[in-house]
């Protein structure tokens, strides 16, 4: 697989005026970037930008590469990148079976067998038909993963994963989805203010300073 | 194409209305060549003047938009302080959809068989109580007072002002203000009066103003229920537009404009008694009193509503009764037989108006519910949401045709469609239903369109589908509950509809409303029993649909249920 790489060039945000955050850094494939820094220090606010959900009233300089690719002007849909929130967010008004098939490419043959192959990969063969909120916790942690995945994203952001789950499923998760996201080879940005999750990352740690911090009290959580 | 939504709507509503004052200013000082009218003069206005009765009309109309104004807010928020969290709490928001889905004439005519000297009421009390053999000669419905005519717009007007408030609360977070409020010591009614009050009344006060409109300028209503001999300006000018003597048109544009000075008469005077409220309440809610009046407080709250849905849907059991009525002699409560003749002899009559109606509802609110969605869709992806209780969107144009009384903007609406050579037609009823339906139907959906999770189209957008795919597949379904209350809504305003209807249809499309309103004078009460029943019930199915629908549709899926 030739994944690619991702890349922040001399990214610069501010909100009226004032430095929220910078970042300059290259991520390879299979690598994971963690950015800590406490609530309010403009992690979200990152993670929308990367994204392509920015609110008008930030300012933003600099370049997101992906793959050598410029996407910083793109829109959400069509960057390839995937996100991951804290809640599952699967879809309430469709089944197991219609949130992964959501995440499949238009054009993907035979979405039915790639779906229920996908369901038995993390262990959920046979819930297709099942409403999203009848599976337990981990269950819909695991689905939202795997739809992501389904998406065939060429870099994935990760907005503070595990946060939501008991100590036992944060375990557990944080394995799976750095074990898949390490496989396919993904290139990954994780938010949090949790240590466990940058050590259980094992990549490269941005904290992002007081500079954040003192600004934090004009920043909106993006 | 999105981008256009919130100017085509604005466009939409601001030009006819423009257009429509402009074209009863003009034959009100004299101008309208059409009919001769080639210089300017006051003569309209002289004419206006020498009207027997005018300024009892005017009188009538002021107090009447004033004072079911002050009844309504007044039961609607003693109701919410002495009420959140209670049973009755519960059933009464149940209650408000359907409440405020009966169209006013029917209300009307529900009060009207409740409260008439030979009514329900006098029914129950004689001739025990009254000792009343044959109804007693009073003139209640139709008081020269209009206080029969206040009586049905309060009990009209509660529900949405209460729908209203209740969308509002949303915002506010009233129950951790209540509760801290207890923890000092307040009596729950008298924190709720204190802490929740003072913020909500600024979010709910372009409703309460609509409101003042309405009331001071309403005609269906008021054909039923206010005094006759003077009818209410509206009333009067309606008509004088309606007369023979198409002469008599230049005096009809200038009561249209008397009748919009009158209305903002009344919301000068609303203006008024809010500074004087906001200072009197000042010190009363700093005051620091926590006990007194509680009691009192709460069962005025509760009562006084009560009071209001049960007279609404008494009245609606009233007008059943007696469409279905035999023989029913005058002390008797019930009628001593019951028959469908007076159904199957109007049912002929009733098929064209009922297609009719449903035609124009469906189409006014199919259109608003795009243009509504397209504008609040284009606002969610620009990013740009005006801040909540905010006047600061274009958006807040939508009220315009609320608040300017529809006899004043009407007529010159006419008078504009003639000159440009069109003929009446059902579109143009729509257009005219149109100006009303969508501001009703956005005010209803706005907000959990706007309270609506973010992070769900973040999700798809991420997944790979497009802003188009994302609304489709993912905002769309989700919101299809409130989206299908919100067009009920506007099927309700549209059936309820009274005056566009007959003025750009001149008279030639009738629906069931102009066909019930038009039996106000002199037609039998088994025949208008039958007709308000009818406009009561189609507007129902809306909100049955509503209800049920998403229900049907979600049966396997517990996320969906009690959605946004």
């Amino acid at each position: 697989m030739t994944a690619p790489s991702l890349e922040f060039k001399q990214v610069h945000i501010a909100l009226h005026g004032r430095t929220l955050l910078e970042l300059d850094a290259r991520l390879a494939p299979g690598e994971v970037l963690t950015v800590m820094g406490p609530s309010g220090s403009g992690k979200s606010t990152l993670l929308a930008y990367a994204a392509g959900f920015l609110a008008p009233a930030f300012q933003a300089s600099g370049q997101i590469l992906l793959g050598g690719q410029e996407i910083t002007a793109l829109p959400a849909e069509r960057r390839g990148i995937g996100l991951l929130f804290q809640d599952p967010l699967l879809f309430p008004h469709l089944s197991v079976a219609g949130n992964l098939r959501f995440g499949l490419p238009r054009a993907t043959p035979d979405k039915a067998a790639k779906v229920e192959a996908a369901l038995a990969d993390i262990g959920l063969a046979g819930f297709g038909q099942r409403d999203p909120a009848t599976l337990s916790g981990g269950q819909q942690a695991r689905v939202a993963l795997m739809r992501l995945l389904l998406s065939a994203p060429k870099a994935v952001l990760l907005d503070e994963p595990f946060s939501k789950l008991d100590m036992a499923l944060r375990h557990e998760m944080r394995q799976l989805v750095f074990d898949q996201l390490h496989a396919a080879g993904l290139p990954s940005l994780l938010v949090t203010h949790d240590r466990d999750d940058a050590d259980a990352a094992g990549g490269q740690v941005i904290e992002l300073g007081p500079v954040g911090r003192e600004r934090s009290r004009n920043a909106r959580p993006g | 194409m999105l981008r256009l939504a919130p100017w085509l709507i604005a466009t939409l509503l601001v030009g006819p209305i423009l257009a429509g004052l402009a074209m009863a200013a003009l034959p009100a000082f004299g101008y309208l060549p059409a009919l001769g009218g080639d210089a300017f003069s006051l003569d309209p206005w002289r004419a206006l003047m020498t009207q027997p009765g005018l300024a009892r009309s005017v009188a009538v109309s002021f107090t009447s938009g004033l004072a079911a104004t002050v009844v309504s807010l007044t039961v609607v928020l003693l109701f919410l302080a002495a009420a959140s969290g209670s049973r009755l709490d519960r059933w009464i928001r149940r209650m408000v959809s359907p409440l405020l889905s009966i169209p006013h004439a029917a209300a009307a005519f529900g009060l009207a068989f409740l409260i008439a000297p030979s009514g329900l009421l006098a029914r129950l009390a004689s001739p025990g109580l009254s000792g009343w053999e044959r109804p007693p000669d009073l003139l209640i419905v139709n008081d020269p007072w209009g206080l029969s005519l206040m009586a049905g717009l309060v009990i009209k007007e509660i529900p949405f002002l209460l729908l209203m408030s209740l969308a509002a609360l949303h915002q506010l977070d009233a129950e951790r203000r209540v509760a801290m409020a207890r923890s000092l010591g307040y009596r729950p009614t008298i924190a709720w009066l204190k802490v929740v009050v003072p913020s909500l009344y600024p979010l709910i006060r372009l409703p309460v103003f609509a409101v003042i409109a309405y009331a001071s300028s309403v005609v269906d209503v008021a054909m039923i229920l206010g005094p006759t001999l003077p009818p209410t300006l509206a009333v009067s000018i309606l008509t004088w537009f309606n007369d023979p003597d198409l002469s008599r048109r230049f005096m009809a544009s200038a009561g249209a404009l008397l009748q919009l000075g009158v209305t903002l008469a009344a919301l000068a005077s609303w203006w008024g008694l809010e500074c004087l409220v906001r200072r009197l309440g000042r010190g009363w809610v700093a005051g620091g009193q926590r006990q007194r009046g509680e009691r009192m407080l709460r069962l005025a709250g509760k009562a006084l509503i009560l009071l209001a849905a049960a007279t609404a849907l008494v009245g609606i059991t009233g007008l059943a009764l007696n469409s279905l009525a035999g023989v029913w002699r005058f002390p008797d409560g019930l009628p001593q037989s019951f028959t469908l003749q007076h159904w199957q002899r109007a049912l002929p009559a009733l098929g064209g108006p009922v297609t009719t109606t449903l035609s124009i509802a469906v189409v006014a609110t199919l259109l608003a519910a795009g243009l509504v969605l397209a504008a609040l869709e284009h606002e969610q992806r620009s990013g740009r949401q005006p801040a909540q209780g905010q006047l600061a969107s274009a958006l807040t144009l939508l009220y315009l045709p609320l608040i300017v009384p529809q006899i004043a903007f009407l007529f010159g609406l006419v008078v504009v469609i003639e000159a440009l050579g069109t003929r009446p037609t059902r579109w143009l009823v729509i257009f005219g239903h149109l100006l009303f339906v969508l501001p009703y139907v956005f005010l209803s959906l706005s907000e959990a369109y706007r309270r609506f999770d973010p992070r769900w189209s973040r999700v798809a957008l991420t997944l790979g589908a497009t802003p188009n795919g994302a609304f489709w597949r993912v905002r769309l379904p989700m919101l299809l509950a409130p989206l299908l209350t919100a067009m009920a809504v506007g099927l309700a305003v549209s059936i309820g509809q009274y005056l566009p209807t007959l003025l750009l249809g001149a008279g030639r499309v009738t629906t069931v409303t102009t066909e019930a309103v038009a039996l106000a004078s002199g037609g039998s009460r088994r025949l208008i029993g039958v007709w308000a029943l009818a406009q009561a019930s189609l507007p129902l199915l809306g909100f049955i649909i509503a209800v049920g629908l998403p229900r049907l549709l979600w049966t396997n899926r517990r996320g969906m249920r009690g959605t946004p």
